[in-house]
């Protein structure tokens, strides 16, 4: 059983509805926050199906901080920020990590499947599923920072 | 990781008994579906009825775990729930791999 140490709630000094967390960018915090994260929004009245494509979206950019922003260096907290706003979702990601390669996201194609079992991916389906599930998903580095955004319809 | 293997009807059935396969017990899943898959039935059929999550990492898992089977032998997946059905549907593996709607279709549970 891998332990994941719950993420600290930063006091709300934002709108009710909202949520602010900080956790450490490394994989065995990742868990307590998605809790966090899919407690919050069930709370808020979000249906199992909606709840899971945020928290399988949101696992993912999370992943991607751990294993790529922090991968040769210390992991550094993470700042969360996730808010409703008319018939959106916006989660907000800050890190203080490497940037993303060319500083730019990745486009998260599909693989060719079609190939020798030999030959069929292991990775690199993060992008892909952050896409596929959310109405839009923006990044931007600012100075030291990784700022990332991800949309969700809530129609 | 927790996985428990029975054999039976000619068979390998493995019940994944934690509720998440994501990064931080990938490479766990992996290497004890190794060690289950080496000895028993060539069909091996993966229960993942308790699973809730998945993330990439479980998903690349899955597919390692297939990959390294001995010549011969087969991988199966039966169970999944809605969000697992989801990560497989949207990177298409749902396509790579044969999936049944339960494992007890397949193999019967002894009554107890």
């Amino acid at each position: 059983m891998v332990r994941s140490r719950p993420p600290t709630v930063v006091s709300p000094v934002s709108p009710p509805g909202s949520l602010s967390l900080q956790f450490d960018g490394c994989v065995a915090d990742i868990r307590g926050a998605l809790d966090s994260v899919r407690s919050h929004l069930a709370a808020l009245g979000l249906g199992d199906e909606r709840c899971g494509a945020v928290e399988i979206a949101l696992a993912e950019a999370l992943n991607n901080i751990a294993e790529h922003a922090f991968a040769r260096r210390p992991p550094g907290p993470v700042y969360l920020d996730a808010e409703v706003e008319g018939t959106c979702l916006r989660i907000n990601l800050v890190d203080l990590g490497c940037p993303l390669p060319g500083q730019t996201l990745p486009t998260g194609l599909h693989h060719d499947l079609d190939v020798a079992p030999d030959a069929l991916p292991e990775g690199g389906f993060g992008w892909l599923l952050i896409r596929e599930l959310t109405e839009e998903v923006s990044y931007i580095r600012s100075g030291a920072e990784n700022r990332l955004t991800l949309v969700f319809s809530l129609e | 990781m927790n996985l428990h293997s029975t054999h039976g009807n000619g068979i390998n059935l493995i019940t994944v008994t934690d509720t998440r396969i994501d990064s931080s017990v990938a490479i766990s899943f992996k290497d004890t579906m190794r060690t289950l898959t080496e000895q028993g039935p060539d069909h091996i059929l993966l229960d993942l009825s308790n699973v809730a999550f998945i993330d990439s990492s479980g998903l690349g898992a899955i597919v390692a775990s297939m990959k390294q089977l001995g010549r011969g032998k087969q991988l199966d997946l039966a169970g999944l729930t809605p969000d697992v059905a989801k990560v497989f549907r949207l990177t298409r593996m749902e396509t790579v791999f044969n999936i049944h709607k339960n494992a007890a279709s397949l193999v019967p549970r002894p009554v107890s």
